[in-house]
């Protein structure tokens, strides 16, 4: 699969604070969110900005994606926040109050004017909206259809209760309709889901319940807050050693009845076909991108020579 | 180009720190720092360097270091010049 990208953990870091920053390169994430919004308070915008291009400009060595929240297009921050931070070379922005897919559009022609101005290739930079309001939620399809940069569509708990004049809770059950539908609308575009924050860095049993739901309903990786949730957060996305092996199997087996002449096969008294090679099919890439088998598999495994 | 009003940016967390700008005659520099006696030297070779680059040739400058590494001090001290010499 061209272009698979492990994004479990992507860790927020605030902008304007060097102590955090030049950490980056040694947290295990998968990617880092360099924080312009909300971790910045609206006297230090300027600073926060002046400090994350000098950062990014001498890190050239970089180990993991990097994206940074700029603050909201309708802001008079947010234009500047992308003026000053862009030559510096960051892999996509994750965007803010993404609304409305004219929003994200709006997002998406300022990123071609300065790839143009840069003299970089069109479409370098990626762009991660944030599902976080009613509204938002709402639009998911037509957001995640509003640009080819979206790699991935994330949902912002924290804001959307407050926009739905609720609480956060625990179990987080006010939340699920909202989380369905964002990933309806990404495996739709055939895009990644991120799930959002779990604030409580101490409760880390807490973390680990919230990303078993979200992985089990179809997100492929989680915002976090803290590096101590890094682990946490992996664990959960790693496959387990039996999926692994029987992933292996699953394969093994339609190969098998591939040579048959058929295309659905019995393996430990369950029915493989294509659905299930699908599935088997994506325990492996990921397990792959985890380093637990050794080659990555390739398409004419899953579907077979034409 | 000259300070034209008292300005400050940074922090005093560690690894940051602060620059503080006013407008005067000439240009005189002053780094207190936890690391003065090991980067002393190099703190105030890069304070210089980022003024030269901005054309910074009168003004008080005076900078409290908490460790900062260079990229901080290049932020810093810019942020600082914007802020003291816009109208």
């Amino acid at each position: 699969m061209a272009g698979f990208k492990l994004r479990r953990s992507l860790l927020y870091v605030p902008g304007n604070m060097p102590s955090m920053l030049q950490n980056i390169p040694i947290f295990n994430c998968d990617s880092v969110i360099i924080d312009l919004e909300d971790a910045v308070p609206l006297s230090e915008k300027d600073a926060a900005r002046h400090l994350v291009r000098h950062f990014l400009l001498n890190y050239t060595d970089r180990n993991k994606e990097l994206l940074v929240r700029i603050n909201p297009l309708d802001t008079k921050w947010g234009y500047e926040d992308l003026k000053v931070v862009l030559p510096a070379m960051p892999d996509g922005i994750r965007l803010p109050k993404a609304d409305t897919p004219e929003i994200v559009e709006r997002l998406d022609t300022l990123l071609t004017e300065f790839e143009e101005e840069l003299e970089v290739e069109i479409g370098r930079f990626g762009i991660l909206p944030s599902l976080e309001s009613a509204l938002g939620v709402i639009n998911a399809v037509g957001i995640a259809n509003s640009s080819e940069r979206i790699f991935a569509l994330a949902f912002g708990a924290e804001d959307y209760t407050a926009s739905m004049e609720i609480e956060r809770s625990r179990g987080g059950e006010e939340l699920f309709n909202a989380r369905t539908r964002v990933l309806w609308a990404a495996k739709a575009k055939g895009i990644q889901a991120v799930d959002t924050i779990f604030a409580d860095v101490s409760d880390m049993e807490g973390l680990r319940n919230e990303t078993e739901l979200a992985k089990r309903l179809g997100y492929t990786g989680k915002c976090l807050v803290n590096p101590r949730q890094i682990e946490v957060v992996h664990d959960v996305f790693a496959p387990k050693q039996h999926e692994v092996e029987y992933a292996l199997q699953v394969i093994e087996a339609i190969q098998r009845a591939r040579q048959l002449g058929t295309g659905v096969i019995a393996l430990g008294g369950k029915m493989v076909d294509a659905p299930v090679v699908k599935r088997a099919a994506r325990v492996l890439r990921t397990a792959y991108a985890h380093g637990m088998v050794d080659t990555l598999i390739d398409e004419e495994a899953i579907h077979g020579a034409q | 180009m000259k300070i034209v009003k008292k300005a400050q940016a940074g922090t005093m967390q560690s690894s940051d720190l602060m620059v503080f700008l006013e407008p005067a005659e000439t240009l005189n520099v002053t780094i207190e720092s936890t690391v003065l006696k090991q980067f002393g030297a190099l703190i105030r070779a890069k304070v210089d360097e980022m003024l030269q680059k901005h054309g910074i040739d009168a003004g008080e400058v005076r900078i409290t270091d908490r460790g900062a590494l260079d990229y901080a001090i290049e932020a810093r001290l810019e942020t600082a010049i914007m802020r003291g010499t816009e109208g």
